[in-house]
């Protein structure tokens, strides 16, 4: 009872915190609102028992919604709702995909034949998920993982206007690097 | 050590003792500072009373275009989570919930304290705030991932992310003596998530105060007090990571506990007095380029001895 509680609140107040991103008037409240659209939806894992992953949901999307706030305030047109602005892009387009798609997932859960539970949930079904997504996939998880580094990495090199030549000279023999800010180690 | 019948702690009762930890705390920097200032350090130690009387009833400064719902939100966030933090911090035997997974629960209401500040920050309409709303993300974002590798290191030591299980896994050795890396890191990021000390720039006096610049009255009573609140638990963590919880002779475990938090929170007190604020620019490099290749050393020889064992 308590349970059904608990996820009624969290699905409505995901559902409205979800909209308020596209109603309010500007982008501090709006990311502030996602935020708390998907802490709602973290605590669902928590009742299904995955703890680990419920927490660690509500931990990743507090420190990326605060890194992103400030790319979000950096970039957008309207970041303080100094200006009115739409949040809105293709009101009418937008509107029929969300509505069809919600029709198609809600029939889906009246229309699939949902299989019946076998057997009862396991002591820890987090290391048991960890089991079943990484045991026989190591190998592609670490690949996954190096790519993505590289991406990172490449993607920052790309992307920073000063290269080696700028900090080390021309022919690389600078001892120290010209940089602009010091750092904190002296060199 | 942690008892799994043993009874939970009261939510009071952990409020109780957070207040008096984080008072304190206060009254311990008014004295540092009272002594350092030439004026008798005795009397300073009500000087956090007097000022928080003086708050109560000074009337809130309004600021023209301010955010007012998210600026009421970062300063009532930032108490609400030290105490859900504390939940998880056990005083001996008994915490208010030894959850499963403890450790990342504390990680999780600790880093609250983020949004805290950069609302505090943003929604005052003022340019100081904002400036040490931002400064406060980029200090995280330099002390964060040190600062979980400590946390996963201590973790790892005990094969479990339940706080009593890394109680309980220091019985023969605190983990201090057996990962002093990752407990020297602990600490100095606990300074920096609480912004105190060496990692005040955030609230900087260059800043005329930074995120706290604009809020008066009950709501910078609110903030400050929250400020204590994150910095005594970050000390108290540090006693059942690192320091074997309420291990110790003759007293019963909850006030060895708290005898260990008062000497963890003294000493990052008396840093903070002590340390120099340290410029953001140049923090970031320190914790990218050594805190954090530290950390992860520190991890991997944990980890090494944990498979030998």
């Amino acid at each position: 009872m308590a349970e059904t509680v608990v996820f009624v609140v969290c699905a409505v107040g995901a559902v409205a915190s979800g909209t308020a991103v596209f109603v309010v008037d500007s982008m501090a409240r709006a990311t502030f609102a996602l935020l708390a659209s998907f802490l709602f939806a973290a605590v669902p894992l928590l009742l299904l028992g995955l703890s680990y992953l419920g927490v660690l949901v509500i931990l990743m999307m507090v420190m990326e919604m605060m890194v992103m706030v400030v790319f979000m305030v950096m970039y957008m047109m309207n970041p303080a709702g100094l200006m009115p602005m739409s949040m809105v892009h293709n009101k009418a387009g937008s509107l029929a995909v969300a509505a069809v798609a919600f029709a198609v997932l809600a029939s889906g859960v009246f229309l699939v034949p949902w299989p019946a539970r076998q057997g009862s949930p396991p002591a820890d079904p987090t290391l048991l998920l960890a089991e079943a997504i990484m045991g026989p996939h190591m190998l592609v998880m670490m690949l996954v993982g190096m790519v993505l580094f590289a991406t990172m990495v490449a993607s920052v090199v790309l992307s920073a206007p000063r290269g080696r030549y700028d900090r080390y000279g021309d022919d690389l023999r600078r001892h120290r690097p010209d940089d602009p800010i010091g750092g904190g180690l002296g060199r | 050590m942690v008892e799994s019948d043993a009874s939970p702690l009261s939510l009071l009762t952990l409020l109780v003792l957070l207040g008096v930890l984080a008072y304190g705390a206060a009254a311990g920097a008014a004295v540092l500072h009272a002594r350092s200032a030439g004026t008798a350090p005795a009397s300073a130690v009500a000087a956090p009373a007097r000022e928080s009387a003086r708050l109560l009833v000074q009337r809130r400064r309004t600021v023209p275009g301010a955010d007012t719902p998210l600026w009421r939100l970062g300063g009532v966030l930032l108490p609400v989570a030290a105490v859900l933090a504390a939940m998880v911090v056990p005083l001996g035997p008994v915490a208010v919930s030894d959850l499963s997974v403890g450790v990342v629960w504390f990680n999780a209401m600790e880093v609250l304290a983020w949004c805290a500040v950069w609302l505090l920050g943003w929604g005052a309409n003022s340019v100081w705030g904002l400036v040490g709303g931002y400064r406060f993300l980029v200090q995280g974002l330099s002390y964060e991932l040190p600062h979980m590798f400590a946390l996963t290191t201590a973790a790892l030591g005990a094969g479990s992310l339940r706080v009593g299980d890394v109680v309980a896994a220091q019985e023969e050795v605190w983990f201090a003596v057996l990962m002093p890396a990752a407990f020297a890191i602990y600490l100095v990021s606990a300074l920096a998530m609480a912004f105190w000390g060496p990692f005040d720039a955030p609230v900087g006096r260059d800043l005329a105060g930074g995120a706290a610049a604009e809020p008066s009255g009950v709501d910078r009573l609110v903030l400050l007090a929250g400020r204590y609140m994150l910095l005594a638990v970050v000390a108290a963590m540090a006693v059942p990571l690192f320091l074997g919880g309420g291990a110790g002779p003759l007293l019963p475990g909850w006030s060895w506990s708290l005898v260990k938090t008062a000497v963890v929170l003294g000493a990052l007190v008396w840093i903070g007095h002590r340390v120099p604020t340290v410029r953001m620019d140049r923090f970031t490099e320190v914790g990218w380029m050594v805190l954090l290749p530290l950390s992860l050393l520190q991890a991997l020889v944990v980890s090494v001895l944990v498979l030998v064992r």
